[in-house]
């Protein structure tokens, strides 16, 4: 794993200096409360080893898109904190990058532009960022769909946009909202290869939420386990699943389908009966 | 529009209309209408005169003003109220009222109140339009999805991006509705407003024509009018057109 760039000098709000070597997203006793007095999470804390790839997973409305969103600054937590690289989180950075439950593309620009849009916020002049959007765009898999609008794109060719604006920016940490949520199961394998290939390539720390156990025990070098809302953390996991004989034998193997079989177990306690 | 299998362009029903009312004008059943022909002489007689440049010199100035207000106004009010919860209850209520009240009667309180005058015009083009644009664009800024604008602040827009590069534009289709029908409301506002006030602009002129019963005169304003809001609205129609494909996507 690199050492990206981190000041020793700057104070910061865990003892003593700051570890390059230490986590890269550390959450420390979250807890939120909604307005309207739902309360969602209850004193969840986890850390998010850099250059690895996390899933939270937990039954539906335990609060892991609202984890989500707080580690992202865009949603105030109640209690407790969120550190980044040691730096307490207040508000969305350059940082941190968001791919949407729901693509959140615009839909009146062509794929280059929504997938440039990271950069054309932050004031980067449009030949650099349409140069830098194309590279991603064909990374994740869109060639030749660079003019093409959202409408005209499938479900799962929307989040690959969704994606590529996400890596176009070039932020250590990607928070994924449950991505594959409303693709297709054939192409949501392909698209967790792909996503994996291009992540072996980028060397980036994910957060992933996800609601497949499967998915999660498949793509995750760490999993955490959340309970019922208000929830806490059940289990924090590490898998680490041998990936080296490709899917269909990974998704055959003992360990695989053991860790299926254990988180599957850990969660059950925590559905409505 | 079709016949029997072949399509017929609009123009043709158009020229079947105007047959239809030369023919009722010749036959002299109602003296209100005068035979067609004679409305397109009016036509010829009534534009190049110095009482038509002026009344229409007047009106398009009170409609301009008028709009401009309105806009600013109502986009702004409109916004606030799309943006903001309190807002939106505090001031939809009142702007509900007034978008559905007539609004003529209060026209003789601001002759009293601003004059005879380019004032009462301008505000009566206002208080005609400005309730329908601040309502399309509240409906248009509360249909912006919240997840675009999450999108927006996660990448670092500032508030000046987040209005104008998504607020703006995924409420585009609500506000184009809003500018179209606003641009109606302000027409039949400053028409209303000088007939009214009697001694102004085209509505001096209608007052006139009719008071001396020069019908083919009459006509050929109002074509000249309807003429003039049909354009209006059928070129913002034109843009409301372009930007439909993602009213229903966003
Ligand atoms: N903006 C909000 N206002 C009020 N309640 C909310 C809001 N967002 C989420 N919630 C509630 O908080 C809980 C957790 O939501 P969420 O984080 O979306 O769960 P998950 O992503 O795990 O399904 C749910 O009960 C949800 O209804
Ligand atoms: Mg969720």
């Amino acid at each position: 794993m690199t050492n990206r760039t981190s000041p020793t000098s700057e104070p910061t709000m865990s003892d003593g200096v700051r570890d390059p070597g230490g986590p890269a997203v550390r959450v420390v006793d979250l807890a939120k409360v909604f307005a309207g007095g739902v309360r969602a999470l209850d004193g969840v804390t986890f850390d998010i080893p850099r250059g690895e790839l996390t899933s939270i997973i937990g039954p539906s409305g335990c609060g892991k898109t609202t984890t989500l969103k707080i580690i992202a600054g865009l949603v105030d937590a109640t209690s407790g904190l969120v550190e980044v690289d040691g730096t307490p989180v207040t508000e969305p950075g350059p940082d941190r990058a968001f791919v949407f439950q729901d693509f959140a593309l615009m839909p009146w620009a062509t794929v280059l532009r929504n997938a440039a849009f990271g950069l054309e916020l932050r004031g980067v002049p449009r030949k650099e960022r349409e140069e830098t959007a194309r590279e991603y765009v064909v990374k994740v898999g869109l060639a030749g769909f660079e003019d093409a609008y959202p409408h005209q794109l499938s479900g799962g060719m929307r989040q690959r946009v969704g994606l590529a604006r996400a890596l176009a920016v070039d932020a250590e940490i990607l928070l994924m909202d449950e991505p594959f949520a409303s693709v297709d199961e054939q192409i949501r394998r392909k698209f967790q290869e792909d996503l994996l290939r291009l992540l072996s390539e980028e060397n980036k720390t994910v957060i992933f939420v996800t609601h497949s156990i499967e998915e999660a025990v498949y793509v995750s070098d760490q999993i955490v386990i959340m309970t019922r809302a208000p929830s806490q953390v059940s289990k924090v996991v590490r898998p680490g699943v041998d990936r080296s004989g490709g899917s269909d034998h990974i998704r055959r193997s003992p360990a695989y389908l053991d860790w299926v079989e254990r988180i599957w177990a850990e969660l059950q306690g925590y559905l409505e009966t | 529009m079709e016949l029997r299998g072949y399509r017929v362009p609009m123009a043709f029903s158009l020229l079947v209309w105007f047959a239809l009312w030369e023919v009722i004008g010749r036959l002299e059943l109602v003296s209100l209408i005068p035979p067609f022909t004679d409305v397109l002489l009016a036509f010829r007689e009534v534009v190049p005169t110095a009482d038509f440049v002026e009344a229409a010199t007047i009106t398009l100035q009170a409609f301009v003003i008028g709009m401009a207000l309105s806009f600013v106004l109502g986009f702004g009010v409109g916004f606030a109220m799309g943006r903001n919860r309190a807002v939106g209850s505090l001031m939809g209520m009142w702007v509900n009222i007034f978008e559905s009240s007539p609004l003529t009667a209060i026209v003789p309180a601001l002759m009293a109140l601003l004059g005879f005058g380019l004032p009462t015009m301008i505000a009566t083009v206002f208080l005609f339009s400005v309730w329908v644009i601040a309502l399309d664009t509240q409906v248009g800024v509360e249909r912006v999805s919240s997840s675009l604008v999450e999108m927006a602040r996660s990448f670092g827009a500032s508030k000046r991006a987040l209005y104008f590069q998504i607020l703006l534009r995924a409420a585009l289709p609500e506000l184009l509705a809003g500018i179209r029908l606003g641009l109606i409301r302000g027409m039949k506002g400053v028409v209303i407003g000088q007939l009214l006030i009697a001694v102004v602009g085209v509505g001096y002129l209608f007052e006139l024509y009719s008071r001396s019963f020069l019908m083919p005169q009459f006509w050929a304003l109002l074509i000249v009018l309807f003429t003039f809001a049909f354009l209006a609205s059928e070129a913002v129609a034109y843009f409301e057109r372009k930007v439909s494909f993602y009213a229903s996507s966003r």
